[in-house]
């Protein structure tokens, strides 16, 4: 293939990749109830409608909070965990971080399924919280890839120069180590706060009643006279996802997001 | 650094810790390890064992209460119902399907991104590419569950092409084309990181050798960017093979996933869903071995 064929190549993935996004996007702005291409009138007004939901609010604000939870704990448990394995060389080394890629690399319906059989057998009910530790699982290993990649790119005689200085432990953590770390820290927080506002197929087995957005959006968009509402959710959840990935981005910067992978 | 003087002069009780840390790393390795792997493994390879376990359980007949007894009754209905190996075939070629398509796909675009384009345009393309895979998974779903919709954007598109009747509309051709568009930037980048790392030199070496373009496509591009492929194609394959929410919205058909999310939920049969779940979890298993033949966990 020559160059004019890989370009017109790599244009249409880029164009495939986002066409249905923003064709989410127009239909927020439609007018008509019932969903017809081409879109014949515009209007703002449905997002009045749908931000007077009041599930579609209580949803909303579950999620947010959902991810918040997950987040620190991924984001503690994550940073913990680059730490143990950047510094020291022990039995079972190289499988960590192929452990913590199991609940995103297993399919979902085996970690939703597994999280399901237990929370049933061990009867502590679904709920909020059962949905946040289910999130804050996968999601150690967003932060956890983000914060290793950047002490890979940092040198360790900083940390030895510190050390040397008389600096404690506690101190070299603090003054030296964790400054060197802390964008990487937020950019990984971001990206599993994007993940855990995302998920649904495992979210789903874990949730009992309670709704996260995602859950609220496949309960809805069945219901024919709730499509316009769906649409704005729809484009909603698209920005929410989308600027603290964007922001994760600049953070690590120069380098790319380390992805779920 | 006065927190450092004052620790200096009274040795208080962080100071003996951290002293007492400094000559035992083992157990500074301990401390920092133990928080991730405890949670790690009792709430993810704890999950993975009960669901194993519950697979032998089931249901009492009479009071629709799972029993905690063994059994391989579960199994057996599985193996002697026909409608459960067809699901479970179905699903699995379109994950294979799935996987190949973007393979294709996903092949001239990260060649572009790592041998032809400019830094800027390359970092560029990074960011188009991650960006979607964030756009919330549902939402891009039910896009296309609208796009494929009679009188939907592709209907219209193909009714102006004058093919009034050739839209896909909700079916399993849908469902390939929708998995493959959901799971395409997780090929797309491995291949990318795998293509940039080919020294140009071995390059320039085949040309000089005589190998023309095609030739050193074949025998030096491809085998090298082999675990990349493989690595990209371990989360197109997983990711198809276990979803349920796809296959209700774009599609009629049903997945083992369908199976496994109604049994627990419409019929509250647990141990059966944990039987069934343990199907994809195999052939995963299977799947992950053969991807690490080829090299696909340094590729990660």
């Amino acid at each position: 293939m020559n160059r004019f064929g890989l370009r017109i190549a790599t244009g249409a993935v880029i164009v495939f990749l986002y066409l249905p996004i923003a064709i989410i996007a127009l239909y927020a702005f439609d007018a008509s109830r019932v969903q017809v291409w081409p879109i014949a009138v515009y209007t703002t007004s449905w997002f009045g409608v749908a931000f007077q939901n009041q599930d579609m609010i209580d949803a909303f604000s579950l999620s947010i909070r959902i991810g918040l939870a997950a987040t620190t704990v991924a984001i503690v448990l994550g940073t913990l965990a680059a730490l143990a394995i950047h510094r020291f060389s022990f039995f079972g080394r190289s499988s960590i971080s192929f452990l913590f890629v199991l609940p995103i690399a297993l399919p979902g319906i085996v970690t939703g399924m597994a999280l399901n059989a237990t929370i049933n057998a061990t009867g502590i009910g679904f709920n909020a919280f059962t949905i946040t530790v289910g999130h804050a699982t996968f999601c150690i290993v967003v932060a956890y890839n983000n914060v290793i990649a950047r002490l890979r790119r940092s040198s360790r005689s900083i940390e030895e120069a510190s050390m040397d200085l008389g600096a404690s432990t506690f101190q070299t953590f603090r003054y030296v180590t964790f400054p060197a770390v802390r964008t990487a820290i937020v950019a990984g927080g971001l990206l599993a706060f994007a993940l855990s506002f995302d998920e649904v197929v495992v979210t789903i087995f874990t949730a009992g009643t309670d709704q996260t957005l995602p859950i609220w959006i496949y309960n809805t968009l069945f219901r024919a006279s709730q499509r316009p509402i769906v649409n704005v959710v729809a484009l909603l959840v698209v920005v929410v996802s989308i600027v603290p990935v964007y922001v994760a981005q600049r953070l690590t910067s120069g380098g790319e997001p380390d992805g779920p992978s | 650094m006065t927190t450092g003087a004052t620790n200096l002069s009274t040795p208080g009780l962080a100071r003996r810790i951290q002293a007492a840390l400094y000559r035992r790393p083992r157990s500074q390795l301990l401390l920092l390890l133990l928080p991730p792997v405890g949670w790690f493994g009792v709430v993810y390879l704890g999950s993975l064992a009960v669901l194993l376990v519950s697979a032998f359980w089931y249901l009492d007949p009479v009071t629709s209460a799972v029993k905690h007894d063994f059994t391989l009754q579960n199994f057996q209905l599985l193996v002697s119902d026909p409608v459960y190996l067809k699901v479970t075939l179905r699903t699995v070629t379109i994950a294979v399907l799935v996987t190949i398509i973007d393979m294709i796909a996903a092949f001239p675009i990260a060649y572009y991104m790592a041998r032809v384009a400019s830094n800027r345009v390359r970092a560029a393309l990074v960011t188009a590419v991650l960006l979607p895979l964030w756009a919330g998974y549902l939402v891009k779903v039910y896009a296309w569950r609208v796009i494929l919709a009679q009188g939907g954007p592709l209907d219209w598109l193909l009714r102006q092409l004058g093919f009034p009747d050739a839209s896909p509309g909700f079916s399993d051709l849908s469902m390939v084309i929708v998995f493959s568009y959901l799971w395409l930037p997780y090929m797309i980048t491995p291949i990318y990181a795998g293509l940039e790392r080919i020294p140009s030199s071995l390059l320039e070496a085949s040309a000089d050798l005589g190998g023309r373009n095609a030739t050193t496509f074949r025998r030096v591009i491809l085998p090298l960017a082999l675990p990349a492929v493989a690595a990209g194609s371990i989360f197109t394959f997983s990711l198809t093979l276990g979803d349920y929410i796809t296959p209700t919205l774009v599609s009629n058909s049903q997945f083992i996933g369908n199976v496994v999310f109604a049994s627990q939920g419409v019929s509250n049969n647990v141990p059966f869903a944990a039987a069934f779940a343990l199907v994809p979890t195999g052939i995963m298993a299977a799947y992950l071995l053969l991807a690490r033949r080829l090299g696909a966990f340094d590729a990660l």
